[in-house]
């Protein structure tokens, strides 16, 4: 197990160095000199001289890639807007991201487990033919628009919930209904094609000849190997929300990453775009390493090697 | 291969598509909103930007069935050519993501190797970026314009085609027509065209399907943020993003183009579940 571990962190490396490298281009690729857009565009020739220098852009290509992820490690790499390290202004929020998406992935988990396991389990009744066509609808359903209707809902008629802000814990029911919502319905799927594939198999079978009450059969034998492959959706789905949370966290001004992210492109505080770029794609990718081993503990079939 | 073997497929597909109630449901949503990107001309009731402020906020009813916004413009006229606009970008985008996934995805799969070694690690690296957010760094270097947001959702979207199109060709390269072809001395871009792509096209037609579901979302998405077509073109997007401050005072402003985009991405994810089923019956129950 822990070769398994070490074999795929070692794969990581070059994933990671693409992703840091792309971040790092972006300001390189875009159409004009990168000291100008640093600048913005009121600046004189004298300050995008002094960007020039101060960024290290008269340097070679190579040579500012590497005082890049120094820069993000040791706090040179600092932010126009805020004029602090980036990675300062960034972790703050990439906690209140998490805090944010480990909320709606309960809201995902609860819902979508429940609804995958009835409509399984009564298939082709009322219940499944409601809970498939939720799901669906919940994968369908634009984010921002889901939370300015929750919003008119109960923040406005209803006055029962905050549209916005970060607070105590009513400020984190909407956001993470909204957020979790699309995950409930892709849980929701896989539970559900997971848990018929398993209904299906002798197994179980023998479980209901022996005369076992069906509830144990569905509870104690076909859950737990069903589950499997849905905790690799909730993981990946966990993995998505890091980002998925632009949207939900522009609509309820949540001060996460994802908003940090648009607000930076906005203000063209291009350190702090560059910066997060990396950093969340690392946490995505760890996350993701995260579900394979996980994935590989729960179902023994799967080898290591 | 001739003619009529190659029709039977799509020809027994259909049936069985037909016999899906949900994905006729699906169909006939993707029709009808095709119908509107195409004769938005015809059937928009009124001048999609024109503005007039006497009738700013005014409320669905006879004379504007979805009501206006806060300018004045007819919502129903915005959305009818919102779906023309729409259309434009999930096409051009999925035909580019296609075209270059399509392209990688093949080489990687039919010559295995270093050569797929490369092309999967750097598919990989795109893949990193989560959800939308390739797309919205792409457009953040490039500048939010329908071009770059067109390149930006491309982009986004070619390692899904790359990766499917990689696993339908490694599934098909091993069939005994395939190595037959080679062995005659057909030329690889003659056995890849002719005898291994047309026969691992059922995945790509449900994964392109999908993702125009996908891109309709993401592209949205970036037009609510700012990010995507800009004001005053009548993307649905962009329309709610404008909406979100009369949320108190006009709802309905908010609410129609959000159900437009619903709809819309609901048709594409019934009509690409159905296509999943006619075209790969095994996996049905």
């Amino acid at each position: 197990m822990i070769k398994f571990i070490i074999r795929r962190l070692i794969l990581l490396i070059p994933v990671l160095v693409g992703v840091s490298i792309i971040a790092f281009l972006m300001l390189h690729l875009a159409p004009g000199d990168p000291a100008e857009l640093l600048a913005g565009l009121e600046a004189s020739a004298e300050d995008v001289a002094a960007l020039r220098v101060r960024f290290g852009l008269d340097k070679p290509l190579f040579i500012q890639y590497f005082m890049f992820l120094k820069g993000l490690f040791d706090g040179s790499l600092i932010s126009l807007k805020y004029e602090m390290p980036a990675a300062s202004v960034i972790i703050p929020r990439i906690f209140n991201t998490l805090k944010l998406a480990c909320a709606s992935i309960v809201v995902a988990v609860a819902v979508g487990t429940v609804a995958g396991i009835l409509s399984a389990v009564r298939r082709h009744s009322i219940v499944d033919y409601l809970s498939t066509t939720m799901a669906l609808l919940g994968v369908s359903m634009p984010v921002f628009w889901w939370g300015l209707v929750l919003i008119m809902i109960f923040s406005v008629y209803l006055m029962w919930l905050p549209s916005g802000g970060m607070g105590g814990l009513r400020y984190l029911v909407l956001p993470a209904i909204v957020l979790g919502t699309s995950s409930a319905g892709v849980i929701a799927r896989m539970t559900r094609s997971s848990m018929m594939e398993i209904l299906r198999q002798d197994y179980i079978t023998t479980a209901k000849s022996k005369g076992l009450p069906s509830r144990i059969v569905i509870y104690r034998h076909a859950l737990r190997n069903a589950l499997i492959p849905t905790v690799t959706v909730v993981g990946l789905e966990f993995g998505y929300m890091l980002a998925g949370a632009v949207l939900t966290e522009t609509v309820f001004s949540w001060p996460g990453v994802g908003r940090l992210i648009v607000d930076s492109i906005m203000a063209r505080d291009y350190p702090v775009v560059q910066a997060s770029l990396l950093l969340v794609a690392g946490l995505f990718v760890l996350v993701n390493l995260g579900v394979d081993v996980l994935y590989a503990f729960l179902d023994p079939r799967i080898r290591y090697d | 291969m001739t003619k009529a073997s190659a029709k039977r497929p799509a020809h027994t597909a259909w049936r069985r598509l037909k016999k899906n109630k949900i994905a006729i449901v699906g169909l006939f949503i993707v029709s009808l909103y095709v119908a509107c990107a195409i004769f938005a001309p015809y059937i928009s009731p009124y001048d999609p930007t024109k503005q007039n402020l006497a009738k700013s906020f005014f409320s669905p009813g006879t004379e504007h069935f979805l009501g206006c916004d806060e300018f004045g413009r007819d919502i129903c006229s915005r959305i009818i050519w919102g779906a023309r606009i729409s259309l434009l970008i999930q096409l051009s985008s999925v035909i580019l993501a296609l075209l270059i996934g399509i392209f990688l995805g093949a080489l990687g799969g039919y010559y295995g190797g270093k050569v797929d070694e490369v092309i999967m690690r750097f598919m990989d690296i795109l893949l990193a970026f989560p959800g939308m957010l390739l797309a919205l760094a792409i457009v953040a270097m490039l500048g939010p314009s329908l071009r770059n947001l067109i390149i930006a959702i491309g982009i986004y979207s070619v390692p899904q085609f790359a990766r499917i199109t990689r696993g339908a060709v490694l599934a098909v390269s091993a069939n005994e027509y395939v190595i037959g072809a080679k062995a005659i001395g057909e030329s690889d871009a003659a056995v890849i065209l002719r005898y291994v792509l047309p026969n691992a096209l059922s995945p790509i037609i449900v994964q392109t399907t999908l993702r125009m579901a996908t891109v309709l979302l993401t592209a949205s998405g970036l037009g609510f943020l700012g990010l995507g077509v800009q004001p005053p073109n009548p993307e649905w997007g962009t329309m709610l993003s404008s909406a979100r401050m009369y949320l108190r005072s006009a709802p309905h402003v908010a609410l129609f183009p959000g159900l437009a985009i619903m709809i819309t991405v609901l048709g594409f994810n019934f009509l690409g579940d159905g296509l999943q089923d006619a075209l790969n019956p095994r996996l049905k129950e």
